[in-house]
């Protein structure tokens, strides 16, 4: 019995900065309509600016005026976010931000490296809170009596900062109706700012009260993401109340799943927040959203068209030299373009169901994953040929994408791609957790292709065969009727389902397609290794593939692969530097402010300036 | 007071607004006419800003203010009542009014909200319900409200009467008549001249967005074929 009491104590104790966190993110989604996916990263921020101020603060007043001055600096930092980069994007469609805020991740990562290091920080100890209490014989930190204390004061003021003041009044309605706001004589953008700010103090704020239990690191951020978007969901986008009970379900959850279930904690957490949102998809407490729309920036999007002649010749030409590759070029060369084409055939898949069909997955590497732990696992278990296991991988993936899809599509917009993030990492937690089949941490190794096909040479032919093959798959699937359909059931599912298309179904199949070809990708790219490792489940490798389509431009046709192999090709030599995530966020950045069309988009709009290549009629 | 000076709108390549012309004189009424679709919301969010005019310009009190953001086009004096009751339907009444509220203001009334209430006083009964809880015509006069607590020293009115009982239409008139009495200059939109007969002095006819009709409300009573060539009966 004390055990159990000390366990939930301690859950709520960890609610506390999840919470704050978790508020954080609802109460900008609610007023900007941006999910901020750097909200991660102005957790981290509280937590090492916390920790430099306590070194110089001295005492008790010291340690919790180090904690409140960082939740304000780092509000501050987030002010500077917001004007720099988010204003000239919010009239830009939803992925356009996202890619944005995560263009601020890694900005703030290398800012963390640079200035605090790589080594993690043992938070200091509360002065005056260094014991403990005991219940029933359970000893109960006192710090952690203290967080269960302050975080309810934390949200009462929340509450009455939001329901009882003329701020929280605007900031209500201007979540319900922007321009009204404004036209009554608002200033929008000094109301989003404000909102920015506090949102950000607030997840410094949780990164600073949680020093003295769990310190700083840089991994902070990606960590607290996973958790803060289950707790968004479950709770309701927009709910405080909603974010608090949620917040308090998943910390204690935890508590005990470290107990009894060491091995599921996370897969413990997501499961959670499928069956809750199969109930309730909008959430515990939260309101229907409306669905973000797929909005376009600049011109409208071109009508899809057979490519005319000249590019078909460049691409045969491309193919020429690429086909003839090894004839040519080093072990070295072919190697790495076999990782590049793998790479390609992924990021089209991706590009296909987003360009195409405007379903911005943020989990897409749970099917490449997929994919390559299906074909591993034949492999280790069943002694499975490659030939063999080539064929399940995209049939298992395919499978994970139908079942994924279905729950997945049953909402739409940010919940979509909140839902598609949060099961990339319950399959990563699977990979991750389930040590006695997946390896866990060490992985599954000595995955070698068939002896016929284990020559890099052979093997860069299936590659380059299969990938292409994929690529060009997904292209005819854009200018069949099918594609037809997707874009109708992206541009207006109402008018689509009165035209009497299925836009549900549509998308599942659109959804199943790219998991299967990520799922090929997945199984090439597990017999190029050789081996497997949870990390290419991992958000971070959805994201790689979000922002190399983006890259490469999401209006456009070929914007997937023309993104990937560009990226792919210049990794090697910009991850040389140490600073490189620094260098590639801000780029991020600056294309997103500057050049939205993306690589493909602006070498067309070059080609057209200077006549390389005609002007379509209706784009004149 | 409010000049609209060869203005043209578009939505993305849609031109919906082609070459408008006319003027609005301090402390009349005048009726923006045209039927469903015509373009009069269109004419009303370009005076507010909220849709940029591609050419020509806004002038007024002698300011051009057609690069102005729409915040300061509100803070300067111009009151937006939206069609279709835009409330806040999860603030209560007494919030929906505060969203509004804006310093006082030379030369225009500063309401409070118990002049706003005196004005409606269905709403004081009301004032701490939700906006989802109001009937229609209590939203109508919600939306009203919650302009003038931002001291306007000129109102747009889109679409006071569109469904809402007979009754409380005889009310809006009345409130508009007294508005106008104050001192206020107002420019409503309708889509028949019933209700507009009531309270105005001009008339501005639209149809497809381009002006058919400029004048006073007996020029247009003297020429009837022009009223049933462009408006709804
Ligand atoms: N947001 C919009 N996007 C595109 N077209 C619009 C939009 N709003 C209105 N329109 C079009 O502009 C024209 C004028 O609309 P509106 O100004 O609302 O007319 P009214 O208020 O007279 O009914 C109509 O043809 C309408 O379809
Ligand atoms: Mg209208």
């Amino acid at each position: 019995m004390g055990l159990f009491i000390a366990q939930i104590l301690t859950g709520l104790a960890n609610a506390g900065a999840l919470f704050m966190v978790a508020s954080g993110l609802s109460l900008i989604f609610g007023v900007t309509r941006v999910v901020n996916f750097a909200h991660g990263s102005f957790y981290m921020l509280g937590a090492y600016v916390g920790y430099s101020l306590m070194q110089v603060l001295p005492g008790m007043v010291g340690f919790w005026g180090a904690i409140l001055l960082a939740g304000i600096i780092v509000g501050l930092i987030g002010v500077i976010v917001e004007i720099c980069v988010l204003r000239p994007v919010y009239s830009a469609p939803e992925l356009f931000q996202l890619v944005a805020t995560f263009g601020v991740i890694l900005v703030i990562q290398d800012l963390a490296l640079m200035i605090w290091g790589p080594q993690d920080l043992l938070g200091p100890r509360a002065p005056g809170l260094k014991g403990v209490i005991r219940i029933m014989g359970e000893p109960v930190p006192q710090y952690d009596i203290a967080l269960i204390v302050i975080t309810p004061f934390v949200a009462f003021a929340l509450w009455y900062l939001i329901t009882k003041t003329r701020i929280g009044t605007l900031v209500r309605a201007a979540t319900q109706d922007r321009e009204m706001v404004s036209a009554l004589g608002v200033n929008q953008a000094w109301l989003f700012t404000g909102v920015f700010f506090l949102g950000c103090a607030l997840a410094g704020l949780g990164g600073a009260l949680q020093l003295p239990k769990g310190g700083a690191d840089l991994l902070m951020d990606f960590t607290i993401l996973g958790s803060v978007f289950v707790v968004v969901v479950i709770g309701g986008m927009g709910s405080l109340p909603g974010a608090y009970l949620a917040a308090v379900i998943i910390s204690v959850l935890n508590v005990f799943g470290v107990t009894y279930a060491p091995q599921s904690t996370l897969v413990l957490m997501f499961l959670v927040m499928v069956v809750v949102l199969m109930f309730r998809p909008f959430g515990l407490l939260g309101k229907e959203e409306v669905a973000g729309e797929h909005g376009q920036v600049g011109e409208p999007e071109r009508p899809i068209k057979p490519a005319g002649n000249r590019i078909r010749l460049l691409v045969a030409a491309g193919l020429l030299i690429l086909g003839l590759l090894p004839l040519y070029s080093g072990n070295f060369a072919v190697v790495l373009v076999t990782d590049i084409l793998i790479f390609c055939l992924f990021a089209a898949s991706l590009h296909f169901m987003l360009g195409q069909g405007g379903l911005v997955s943020f989990g897409h590497a749970a099917f490449f994953g997929g994919g390559a732990y299906a074909a591993a696992l034949f492999v280790t278990y069943a002694d499975t040929p490659m030939e063999l296991a080539l064929v399940l991988a995209p049939i298992c993936a395919g499978l994970a994408a139908i079942v994924i899809g279905w729950v997945c599509l049953r909402s739409t917009g940010v919940y979509f791609a909140m839902l598609t993030l949060a099961f990339g990492q319950l399959l990563w937690s699977l990979a991750f957790q389930w040590g006695d089949v997946t390896g866990g941490d060490d992985g599954l190794v000595n995955i070698w292709p068939s002896d016929w096909a284990s020559d890099n040479s052979v093997y860069y032919y299936i590659a380059f065969f299969l990938c292409t093959g994929g690529i060009l798959l997904l292209r005819q699937a854009a200018h069949a009727p099918f594609g037809y359909a997707m874009r109708a059931a992206r541009d207006s599912a109402r008018q689509a389902e009165a035209m009497g298309i299925n836009t549900k179904r549509i998308q599942l199949v659109a959804f199943t397609f790219a998991g299967i070809m990520a799922g090929l990708a997945g199984g090439l790219f597990v017999f190029s290794k050789g081996s497997i490792f949870p990390n290419e489940l991992e958000t971070a490798r959805s994201f790689d593939a979000l922002i190399v389509v983006f890259l490469g431009g999401v209006k456009t046709l070929s914007g997937g692969w023309v993104g990937a192999a560009f990226f792919e090709g210049i990794k090697d030599y910009l991850t040389r530097f140490e600073y490189w995530r620094f260098a590639l966020g801000l780029s991020i950045i600056v294309v997103v402010i500057l050049g939205p069309e993306g690589i493909v988009g602006s070498l067309r709009k070059a080609g057209e300036r200077f006549g390389l290549l005609k002007v379509p009629e209706d784009a004149k | 007071m409010l000049e609209v000076k060869g203005v043209n709108s578009f939505y993305g390549k849609a031109h919906v607004l082609n070459d408008m012309n006319f003027e609005v004189a301090a402390g009349t009424v005048v009726a923006l006419l045209g039927r469903n679709g015509a373009g009069k919301t269109t004419t009303m969010k370009s005076i507010m800003q909220m849709v940029r005019p591609r050419s020509g310009s806004i002038i007024y009190k002698g300011h051009d203010i057609t690069t102005w953001p729409s915040h300061k086009v509100a803070r300067n004096g111009l009151g937006y009542v939206p069609e279709e009751r835009r409330i806040f339907t999860q603030l209560t009444v007494l919030e929906n009014l505060e969203v509004g509220r804006q310093p006082p203001r030379d030369g225009c009334t500063t309401w409070t909200d118990e002049m706003v209430f005196d004005l409606f006083p269905n709403l004081a009964e009301r004032r701490n319900n939700r906006g989802k809880a109001l009937s229609g015509g209590e939203q109508q006069m919600l939306t009203i409200a919650r302009t003038l607590m931002g001291n306007p020293a000129f109102i747009l009115l889109d679409e006071p009467s569109e469904g809402i009982a007979p009754v409380i239409v005889e009310q809006m008139a009345r409130v508009i008549l007294q508005l106008k009495s104050e001192g206020l200059t107002v420019l409503l939109s309708e889509q028949n001249l019933h209700f507009a007969q009531a309270v105005a002095d001009g008339v501005v006819i639209i149809e497809h967005g381009t002006q058919k009709f400029v004048g006073t409300l007996s020029d247009l009573q003297a020429q009837p074929d022009i009223r049933d060539q462009y408006l709804s009966v």
